[in-house]
């Protein structure tokens, strides 16, 4: 294969082979795990802090202004000014509220999404676990945020954070189903739920192409139901400032209020990831089956270039629908989903499966 | 239009020379008149657009102005009360809903009551003020500077 | 945080609690205190409470030359300044029977249009913030600072101008009056149509206030709701049209009616407005006659004894005004009869029975500005 000068795979065998000499088999392992970790953490906080500024940068676009510009070269250390500012903010505790639910919900939700990022590849080899039900792992660890939104908000024990709690809670439980149903789709076209097996059943053409129309909705209802999900966008009623609550995390400050922040931009980065990897090929390079000579010059971008710009290009549409739109009610989110999100999706899984059967597909 | 006021109400006093048509009604007689003025098709006064208090040192004037959409005619009447302390004028606000939040107004800065007005209070200073400060005789020593 | 307050209330059920839209929040535009009663979502029963911002105008009036109270009509409602500021010296050339000059009653018109559209462009902003659409928040103010530049060159200030005198101007235009002006119509009308695109067109908006906050023709009339909110139920309530003073009687524009009453239908009669003015200002931009731009008036300014109103379209309604005069230079009683005090007094009966989101809605689409409720 012609990407094989950027395969990750002999590398990270050397490491493995490398720590399982030298230690015993119990050290080697835990050494293993101290240093993905550490990697997964970096990684997060790095991604998290670009994400933030990009944020401010594009809306700043948008609007017609120009956005963090002061700290640092084009604002760019704009984000870790924030950071430092967060952590050393109080922390206000509340009297009355549950102490142990109250100082447990934000790890919770940050948990479940470094739990989610570890699936993902980034290249070939470059793969935290490699599960063969990648996608389903993926789908059940992402709910586990959910959970923390709704002890935050039971927690702080005030009336308001209560409701934007079960609002959001509301929102996230019914459109999880949309988006396990469009990755079903795909996952009927690939055959398969192992992360590495999709992209590599996308060597050539990516899903979106091959599977044409069912894949394509399935693209478009991904979207709309993993950005309700991350309660971002045209979907943010539960923390609306323009509305009377700040929603769950209303009581929460310093440290404590800047993991919900990250844990929000993360899982976008997750949402957008995922769809680039099964949508869009995750980071095999633009090839069109039989073209071997347009196949061999898009090889030469290394892979974790085609990833992130992938990743890149959906975060830019979730953040283009967010200042664009205005905000939907409680009641029309909930209806979206259930009145018109939910058929069409059913009905795309029996078109895509005709499809699979009939070989219609390219 | 002018006599078929008079008609109805014998007590009415017109006045000449003003912008619009303008009769001076009794207080007693009014709440009758409004009702008969919004519902009557030759009158059909729908549309209260002002409803003012002014402060005639000798008495309290409420001063009504109606327009009715259907005819375009203006019309306005004037209430006067008797005495400057504790007079109350029959409310119309059932009449017009308009009427509602501008005898709160008047009620408060110039002290006129209404009767049977469904939230008799203070609309702009706090419920515990004490004094009219629209009338000519309020006297405030912290919060008006004279020159 | 807004905390709850238990105020004593004379029907409350079992499940009802109470709100409070605090005088400080991002969409109640001023100082206005809502408690509301909820039953859940769904609002049961609406009290504002007013007088934060109650300067005592009226009575400051009392002690106040003519010319002085002009500056006073400023600060009522500011996003139409200069309708304010015509209504009063309309009022005392009529008393007084002075013929203003041509030029003044054209530069009045179009100055009064131009402030028309900007406060029109605030309203758009501020309601699409308050949807959610932030964005629209930069564009509409973006625009509107083309009209403050003109103001500014012409007369000094952006918002606050106390420019129209009683007899004519405080001193004439810029000489780039009439080509920025039409620089800026040429420039608003591509620009209007991104309005639509971004705003109006999108179904999200079209489903959140679509039959939200429902008022009959007969309630706005009863309710003496006029303006755009009052033409948006078919109440036929333009002062333009129906009592004509300046240049109005002569030009050619329509009067928006809509008949649904509901809260898309405000927001339309407002687009639609905004058009209608530049088509008013375009008619007269060319033609402004040369002349003097104020009336010989004398030095102090007494107006007979007697009686006066006036009214105005301000861009929220009727604007009126109410003097009883005893011969000084300073009225006996002056009375401004604000179209937001009206318009406010139904916010209560259309916000029952909807969601608090509605609520939002309804108010952004009614446009009230408290300094103009509580004078």
């Amino acid at each position: 294969m012609a990407f094989s000068i950027y395969d990750f795979t002999s590398f990270t065998q050397s490491v493995d082979k490398f720590l399982y000499d030298s230690l015993s088999p119990f050290w080697a392992l835990i050494v293993e795990m101290t240093i993905i970790g550490l990697l997964v953490l970096v990684f997060y906080a790095l991604v998290g802090l670009f994400l933030v500024y990009a944020e401010r940068k594009v809306c700043a676009f948008m609007q017609n202004r120009v956005g963090p510009n002061r700290v640092g070269p084009y604002g760019i250390v704009q984000t870790i000014a924030d950071l430092f500012k967060l952590l050393m903010k109080e922390l206000i505790y509340i009297k009355n509220a549950d102490k142990l639910l109250f100082n447990i919900a934000p790890f919770i939700v940050i948990i479940a999404s470094f739990m989610a990022i570890a699936a993902i590849p980034f290249a070939k080899g470059l793969h935290a676990i490699d599960f063969d039900i990648g996608i389903l792992y993926v789908i059940a660890v992402s709910s586990l945020g959910v959970v923390g939104i709704l002890l935050a908000g039971w927690s702080s024990n005030n009336k308001y954070s209560l409701i934007g709690a079960m609002r959001s809670g509301a929102q996230i439980v019914s459109y999880e189903l949309s988006v396990g149903l469009s990755l079903l789709t795909i996952i009927i076209l690939a055959g398969t739920m192992q992360f590495s097996a999709i992209v590599a059943g996308q060597e050539n053409g990516w899903f979106i192409f091959k599977g044409h129309i069912p894949a394509f909705i399935a693209f478009i209802v991904f979207l709309i139901a993993s950005t309700a999900e991350t309660n971002r966008g045209p979907f943010d009623l539960a923390e609306a400032e323009s509305e009377l609550t700040a929603g769950f995390h209303t009581e929460y400050s310093g440290i404590k209020f800047a993991f919900f922040f990250l844990a929000e931009y993360m899982n976008m980065f997750i949402v957008a990831s995922i769809a680039a990897t099964v949508f869009l090929g995750g980071w095999m390079p633009f090839h069109v089956g039989g073209w071997e000579g347009f196949n061999r010059v898009m090889d030469f971008i290394p892979p974790v270039f085609w990833y992130f710009g992938k990743t890149a290009f959906v975060i830019f549409m979730m953040m283009w629908f967010k200042w664009t739109f205005p905000r939907l009610r409680i009641d029309q989110l909930l209806n979206l989903e259930w009145k018109y999100l939910l058929p069409i999706n059913l009905v795309n899984i029996l078109v895509m499966a005709f499809v699979v059967l009939m070989g219609w597909h390219f | 239009m002018k006599e078929k006021i008079l008609s109805l109400v014998p007590g009415a006093e017109f006045q000449e020379n003003k912008q619009y048509v303008t009769f001076i009604i009794p207080s007693d007689k009014m709440r009758d008149l409004a009702m008969k003025l919004k519902n009557e098709t030759e009158f059909s006064f729908d549309y209260l657009f002002c409803l003012t208090g002014v402060d005639m040192l000798k008495y309290l004037e409420v001063v009504y102005h109606l327009e009715s959409t259907i005819h375009k005619h203006e019309l306005v009447l004037k209430v006067r009360t008797a005495e400057r302390e504790n007079t109350s004028v029959d409310t119309v606000c059932d009449i017009w809903k308009t009427a509602e939040f501008h005898e709160r107004e008047i009620y408060d800065l110039l002290g006129i009551k209404f009767n049977h007005h469904p939230d008799m209070r203070r609309i702009f200073l706090d419920d515990d003020w004490k004094g009219h400060p629209l009338r000519k005789d309020y006297v405030d020593e912290v919060n008006i500077v004279e020159l | 945080m807004k905390e709850v307050i238990n105020l004593p209330v004379k029907n409350i059920e079992e499940e009802e609690y109470h709100i409070n839209m605090g005088p400080q929040h991002p969409s109640t535009h001023g100082v206005l205190r809502l408690v509301i009663s909820l039953q859940g979502e769904i609002v049961k029963n609406l009290k504002p409470h007013c007088g934060y911002i109650h300067r005592g105008i009226e009575k400051m009036c009392e002690k106040d030359t003519y010319p002085q109270i002009i500056h006073l009509t400023d600060r009522l409602d500011y996003l139409s300044a200069h309708i304010n500021n015509h209504a009063v010296c309309l009022l005392v050339e009529k008393a007084l029977e002075v013929e203003v000059p041509e030029r003044v009653k054209y530069l009045r018109t179009i100055l009064d249009e131009l402030n028309r559209i900007a406060s029109h462009q605030l309203w758009w902003c501020s309601f699409g913030m308050d949807m959610g659409g932030l964005t629209c928040f930069f564009y509409g103010l973006r625009d509107r600072e083309h009209i403050l530049d003109i103001f500014e060159e012409s007369f000094g200030s952006r918002l606050l101008h106390s420019y129209y005198t009683p007899g004519g101007l405080l001193q004439d235009v810029h000489p780039n009056f009439q080509k920025r002006v039409k620089d800026f119509i040429k420039y608003f009308r591509k620009k209007i149509k991104d309005y639509d695109d971004i705003l109006t067109g999108n179904i999200i908006l079209q489903e959140r206030t679509k039959g939200i906050g429902l008022l009959t023709k007969e309630e706005a009339i009863s309710y003496g709701v006029t303006g755009p909110s009052g033409r948006a139920s078919g109440f036929a309530c333009d002062v333009r049209k129906h009592h004509p003073y300046g240049m109005y009687s002569k030009v050619e524009f329509n009067e928006i009616l809509f008949h649904e009453g509901d809260t898309f239908a405000r927001y339309m009669v407002r687009m639609h407005e905004m058009r209608e003015s530049m088509k008013i200002i375009e008619q007269l931009i060319d033609d402004i006659p040369a002349g003097n731009h104020t009336a010989k008036m004398k030095a102090i300014i007494k107006l007979p004894a007697g009686e006066y109103y006036q009214r105005v379209e301000a861009a929220r309604g009727e604007f009126g005004v109410y003097v009883v005069s005893d011969g000084n230079k300073s009225p006996y009683r002056m009375k401004f009869r604000s179209p937001n005090f009206s318009n406010l007094s139904a916010l209560d009966h259309i916000s029952r029975e909807g969601k608090i989101a509605d609520l939002v809605a309804i108010g952004g689409s009614l446009d009230y500005v408290i300094p103009d409720i509580d004078r």
